[in-house]
């Protein structure tokens, strides 16, 4: 692989500005040796900067090394480690480059799947030179659109933060020439420095959302979520995000992003709850990366989680699918979703990144997304970034609807046969649980994982399983964010989750909503066994303690179908059998 | 070395193969990639192939030995070879490559066995005579750059 010569590196005046697209950095991804050769000679006779790679692990290790060390992304749809649309995602979140999908297979379903995840464009092998060649378009597009937003957003020239002849200058530069002339005003734009972020100067260089950026990015979208329930929107977070150099529009697009996530890892999620059981064993750790942030480790680390099954599914947050989250419509989504994602296996390590769910705010999420938030209280503490705030404050999000969580919720293995096999996405959340919550590097503080939130919500103390059906759907919705209780679990290392409630919920709940501020005290292994075990019934998810009622929208309790109340009660571990599944919904509830 | 440049018996070959139906575009736009920094590079990509895919013709034959036949695998490793087979132009092979895929879409066993054998001749025949082809470019290009105008 060869890395794209730093001819941008060299700030100002770069060739690269005048000759764009000329050294445009692309990053090939593809298993195949022959085709990885030839795309690599294709594209540098279109003079661009190649570098090649075999595995998608590879390439998304690359880019993170190098944030803003390319431009884009082509990458086969068929990789062997991870799936490209994974991958895709992945890319679009924490990176915000465009990426173009390559296959043999034209099929009309496989590109449509492809743009929903964002491709920029699909192409079809055998590809010629004229479509390499433009490419650049896409890169341009992209730089155009954060221009035109920053021009339109009055965006803060703010800190730049300059990097000072970085690659991201240059490449930031690329072709802003006439095109950022209105620009100039803003920030001049010899200036070249582009910031990590876009400012509003010059030339909007594409925000490079790292894992702190995304994190308090999920803070953000945590807390609005738990205070007012609802109107999660781009000002909104990034007002509270307090980054002056970012723009709203910045945030709008990742907040996009972000609901995509969350929403494919609840699909997952619930595919994994279908397939019912789950062991976390079983997790496929095909992606350390952890999407969003949730690096691998807590993939990884799904295999240790013993009963690591709750996979609360931070992508609950995402739950949704981008488009259109309206909540209620989403409220549904997520309830439905959240029941199948209560298998509280660990949905594949993806899914694990999806723990982070957020609760939803319960109130009435309108159209932007609510994300319940509730903060996760625990903060990964290992995450390299404090992958999940620590807010515990999802816990609390339950209200009284929740309280009801099914006592077992967190069963790992949630084992739902029926519709709550979304525990699937449960188990995301669980299954974050184990490595995520421990906030093991992996974990992105992407969501603030509302495991902790959950499992004192799912550690109902009181075993109130009557209402627990409900609630915990209410929880589930509102909770999205699951958060890794089974993180909790399993792996419950000493980061964050102090789930260590180990045998008493209740003190799991204490956990959880201490888990606040970070304080999360390693979730004990024998937390998840308890909640596995057969402590469910202090799982009940009546958290009682939990503050839930603030956020807690009755309304949403309402919503969750019955069936919560069935899956449960299969549950053999726990009398109770909490569904598990409310937590995985939790964080779908995007809304 | 150009085309135009090759030896008539050279380019008669060449034609051939297309004429054939073995080679399409995909070949012309390698060949259009081979410069002085590469001048091999249709050959290199053809060996890379044959180098790549030789295992999974192996695992593809032994996948059919096995019964009853996991179609979904089958596909998947056809998908593959497919893959690979377009990177250079193999027009044939590619083409039994996607009758396969629909003859495991359709669960039909004696049709995958018939077009996999059909395809391994494909294969083997291709191979053969590029390889050919190659290596008279190759000596054509050693004798003619004397002659040729540069």
């Amino acid at each position: 692989m060869s890395f794209s010569a730093p001819s941008m590196e060299n700030g100002f005046s770069s060739p690269r500005n005048e000759s764009f697209p000329a050294g445009l950095r692309v990053l090939v991804v593809d298993d195949d040796p022959t085709w990885l050769k030839i795309l690599e000679k294709m594209l540098k006779k279109c003079s661009y900067e190649v570098t090649t790679c075999g595995l998608a692990r590879e390439a998304l290790k690359l880019l993170r090394e190098r944030k803003d060390g390319y431009d884009i992304v082509i990458s086969d749809v068929n990789m062997p480690d991870m799936d490209g649309f994974k991958l895709l995602e992945h890319v679009g979140l924490e990176m915000d480059l465009p990426v173009l999908m390559m296959s043999v297979d034209g099929e009309t379903s496989r590109v449509m799947k492809g743009v929903q995840h964002g491709a920029c464009d699909y192409l079809l092998k055998p590809i010629r030179m004229k479509e390499l060649r433009n490419i650049w378009q896409h890169v341009f597009r992209k730089k155009i659109h954060e221009i035109r937003d920053i021009e339109s957003h009055d965006s803060y020239d703010g800190i730049q933060i300059s990097r000072n002849g970085s690659e991201l200058s240059d490449d930031g530069h690329m072709f802003c020439g006439e095109d950022l002339a209105y620009v100039k005003k803003r920030k001049d734009f010899e200036n070249k420095h582009d910031d990590i972020g876009d400012h509003s100067s010059t030339k909007k260089h594409r925000v490079v959302w790292s894992v702190d950026l995304h994190q308090k990015f999920v803070k953000a979208v945590n807390q609005i979520g738990f205070d007012s329930k609802y109107e999660v929107g781009p000002k909104k977070i990034l007002d509270l995000m307090n980054v002056p150099w970012l723009t709203r529009e910045n945030v709008a697009s990742h907040l996009q992003k972000y609901r995509l996530y969350l929403s494919r890892l609840q699909k997952e999620n619930d595919l994994k709850a279908s397939l019912g059981g789950i062991k976390l064993s079983d997790l496929p750790s095909k992606d350390p990366a952890g999407s969003f942030g949730l690096q691998s480790s807590i993939n990884g680390n799904q295999n240790d989680v013993p009963n690591g099954r709750y996979q609360f599914s931070g992508d609950n947050f995402f739950a949704q699918d981008v488009d259109s989250k309206n909540h209620e419509g989403d409220l549904k989504r997520v309830v439905s979703e959240t029941k199948r994602t209560l298998t509280a296996d660990l949905p594949d390590p993806q899914d694990m990144r999806t723990q982070m769910s957020f609760d939803h705010s319960f109130g009435s999420l309108d159209s932007e997304v609510n994300f319940a938030a509730i903060p996760a209280p625990y903060s990964w503490s290992k995450a390299p970034e404090n992958q999940f705030k620590e807010e515990h404050k999802p816990l609390l999000q339950l209200e009284d609807g929740f309280s009801q969580l099914p006592p077992s919720g967190i069963h790992n293995h949630i084992q739902i046969d029926d519709p709550l096999q979304s525990a699937s996405s449960i188990t995301s959340g669980l299954s974050m649980t184990g490595r995520e919550i421990c906030g093991p590097e992996k974990i992105k503080p992407l969501y603030p994982q509302y495991s902790s939130n959950h499992m004192s919500i799912l550690s109902p103390k009181e075993s109130a399983f009557d209402s627990f059906p409900v609630q915990s759907k209410s929880q589930m919705v509102k909770h999205q964010s699951f958060e890794p209780i089974s993180t909790a679990i399993s792996s419950m290392k000493p980061q964050g989750f102090n789930l260590s409630c180990i045998t008493d919920f209740e003190s799991c709940q204490r956990n959880l909503i201490s888990a606040t501020d970070s304080t999360f005290e390693p979730f004990n292994e024998d937390l998840t066994v308890c909640w596995l075990e057969g402590d469910c019934h202090s799982m009940n998810f009546g958290l009682p303690n939990v503050e839930f009622t603030d956020y807690i929208d009755p309304g949403f309790i309402a919503e969750f179908p019955i069936y919560l109340c069935d899956t449960l009660t299969s549950d053999t571990e726990c009398p109770f059998d909490p569904p598990e599944y409310s937590i995985v919904d939790q964080g779908l509830f995007l809304s | 070395m150009e085309r135009n440049h090759l030896p008539r018996h050279l380019v008669l070959q060449r034609q051939s193969l297309f004429d054939q139906g073995l080679l399409d575009e995909q070949f012309i736009q390698l060949e259009e990639l081979q410069d002085d920094a590469n001048p091999n590079f249709v050959e290199e990509v053809v060996t890379s192939y044959y180098q790549n895919t030789s295992t999974l013709i192996v695992i593809i034959e032994q996948a059919l030995g096995t019964s009853p036949l996991d179609f979904n695998k089958l596909d998947g490793y056809m998908y593959q070879l497919k893959g690979s087979s377009s990177s250079f132009g193999a027009k044939k092979v590619k083409a039994d490559c996607t009758l396969f895929r629909e003859y495991c879409k359709a669960g039909n066993v004696e049709g995958c066995m018939r077009t996999f054998q059909q395809l391994k001749k494909e294969y083997a025949s291709l191979k053969r005579k590029l390889e050919a082809y190659f290596q008279l470019a190759r000596q054509a290009r050693v004798t003619g750059t004397a002659s040729r105008p540069k």
